[in-house]
């Protein structure tokens, strides 16, 4: 294992701890707001889904790239869209 | 430009950050998600600026037709639709991670991008990223399937169940394995993927209806984690920390359901109560009298009481009572009555799920308590109002220890001077199990539709 691996996977344990304290804060009344936006945050595949869209060559991994852009994007238009209609909703007396 | 890429990534991962933080409290909610949202704008457009992306037309393709999709998506959903879409993306978000993954294979197999190569560190989180993703792909395809009504919401038991996804997940496991180490075996990594799909689908359906905030928590999680190991195989720090922030947050939430019915995540993942499924429903055990009401008597026992609390459940999703249940409250509170909400952690088919409809139908959220912040004020409650819900005001789950869900904690609902039960019938809820609420000397049946029934008893308020 080299270090670059190790680095990446520090990054992930410590970025859990961040997600854990976070979260923990989120009161249940919002809890399908945190759930259909962290689910748009996770659309942030589509950074790997346009490298591979956007390879200069068009290969089998270009079509797989095509159709990975378009299911991220879906993930994250859809999901900040339909998380923000739902926060707008919440109001107080 | 790396440099600066990797900067802009920091940047935007503070966003998510933040986003979420600001999720803390409904006040601030909305400008949180906007953050998160510019954030991954940052994040999309430094993308375009990496060294590897040299064409654009299938870039906008991609963009325009999902943006078009996800719009319609996001704008057309009924609130009562929320389970399913929310589902859904999480399906879309594990599809992509999937996908991504294996273009990264394809990459290098064919040789279509100089001077990469192979080795086992990038194989073997390939072969995660497409395990985790097509688990994640079909598992939600499925959830979202359940809760639209085209696959059955019940639990599903076979034979062999158990022995057989156990099968496909070490068959799974060892051919990562070998192709970990013989990554030029094509057919192999496309085996995997195939039985990873199938193996979501076997996963996802013997889960039964009411525990599909579990399921759906899970899949959330699932999709982060999905996105976090295809940054491990990018080397990209960037889908590592937004992975694991959306990883912590369905785990967090999976635990939270899970603790709202005492069971064991493996309890739920292997499907079902002991009871339900495969017994059937359950015959009437419990004697005694059921006491009827009709709007007209309700309405002049609402009008004498001080405190009230209503307690919804999916049934008034069902019946998209939320507004019907929004005038009732309206009405009681002009006759200057103290009227809250007591949500259940698990009522409905997500978290949360109850929360947002009472929103859409305009009742403000300081009015909805969570069950450890109002179960201890049901003895001074006149009325307790039970829309729709069951189980998880089963009496039986606090002394019946030969009952299925001894032990799940519930809403105290049969402390209250009386407590009235609008259902349709008298039949059994999930859990497959009679309910001695009905029967208690201080319960009132008041049968109908969720809708209709509120509706009705409105009316008669109004007519007082």
């Amino acid at each position: 294992m080299d270090g670059s691996l190790l680095m990446l996977i520090y990054v992930f344990v410590l970025a859990m701890f961040v997600g854990f304290e976070l979260i923990t804060k989120v009161p249940p009344t919002l809890h399908t707001p945190l759930m259909s936006g962290s689910n748009a945050i996770s659309g942030i595949t589509i950074v790997g889904a346009l490298i591979s869209a956007g390879l200069e060559q068009f290969t089998i991994s270009t079509i797989l790239g095509l159709i990975a852009v378009i299911f991220a994007t879906i993930n994250v238009v859809g999901g900040f869209l339909v998380t923000d209609r739902m926060l707008k909703m919440f109001k107080k007396k | 430009m790396d440099t600066l890429i990797k900067i802009a990534y920091l940047v935007a991962s503070t966003f998510f950050i933040f986003g979420i933080k600001f999720l803390a409290s409904p006040k601030t909610a909305r400008r949180g998600n906007l953050f998160s949202a510019i954030g991954m704008l940052i994040a999309i457009v430094v993308t375009l600026f990496d060294k590897h992306v040299l064409t654009f037309e299938w870039i906008i393709i991609g963009l325009i037709v999902g943006s078009v999709v996800g719009t319609i998506m996001a704008i057309k959903v009924p609130m009562t639709g929320m389970p399913q879409m929310v589902g859904l993306l999480n399906g879309f978000g594990g599809g992509a991670s999937m996908l991504v993954a294996l273009s990264e294979y394809y990459k290098i197999h064919l040789g279509t991008v100089k001077g990469l190569s192979f080795n086992t560190e990038l194989t073997i989180t390939i072969a995660l990223s497409i395990l985790i993703g097509a688990v994640t792909f079909t598992g939600s395809l499925i959830a979202f399937g359940k809760l639209q009504g085209i696959v059955t919401g019940k639990v599903v038991k076979y034979p062999g169940q158990h022995p057989l996804n156990l099968f496909l997940l070490i068959l799974v496991v060892a051919g990562s394995i070998y192709f970990a180490l013989n990554p030029e075996l094509e057919w192999l990594i496309l085996t995997v993927s195939g039985i990873s799909l199938v193996l979501g689908v076997l996963l996802v359906l013997p889960i039964g209806g009411a525990d599909m905030p579990v399921a759906i928590s899970l899949l959330n999680s699932y999709s982060g984690l999905a996105a976090a190991s295809t940054g491990f195989v990018l080397q990209n720090e960037q889908l590592i920390v937004a992975g694991a922030l959306v990883g912590a947050s369905g785990i967090i939430l999976t635990n939270i359901m899970c603790k709202g019915m005492n069971r064991s995540l493996m309890n739920v993942v292997l499907g079902g109560w002991e009871s339900a499924g495969s017994s059937g429903p359950a015959t009437t055990t419990i004697k005694g009298n059921v006491k009827a009401v009709e709007a007209e008597e309700l309405a002049m026992l609402f009008d004498a009481a001080e405190n009230i609390i209503i307690v919804p459940g999916y049934g008034m999703a069902v019946a998209q009572a939320q507004h019907a249940v929004r005038d009732l409250f309206n009405i009681l509170e002009a006759k200057g009555k103290n009227v809250r909400f007591a949500i259940h952690p698990v009522a409905g088919r997500m978290p949360g799920h109850m929360n947002v409809l009472l929103a859409e139908a305009q009742v403000p959220y300081d009015k909805l308590y969570a069950m450890e912040d109002i179960n201890d004020d049901f003895p001074n409650t006149d009325i307790a109002f039970v829309i729709g819900a069951n189980d998880v005001v089963n009496p039986a789950a606090r002394h019946d220890k030969n009952s299925p869900i001894y032990g799940m904690p519930i809403l105290n609902v049969d402390y209250a001077k009386t407590v009235v039960i609008n259902k349709r019938s008298l039949n059994v809820g999930y859990a497959g199990i009679e309910n001695e609420l009905f029967f208690y000397p201080n319960a009132l049946m008041y049968f109908g539709d969720a809708k209709e029934a509120v509706n009705k008893l409105v009316h008669e308020l109004k007519n007082l």
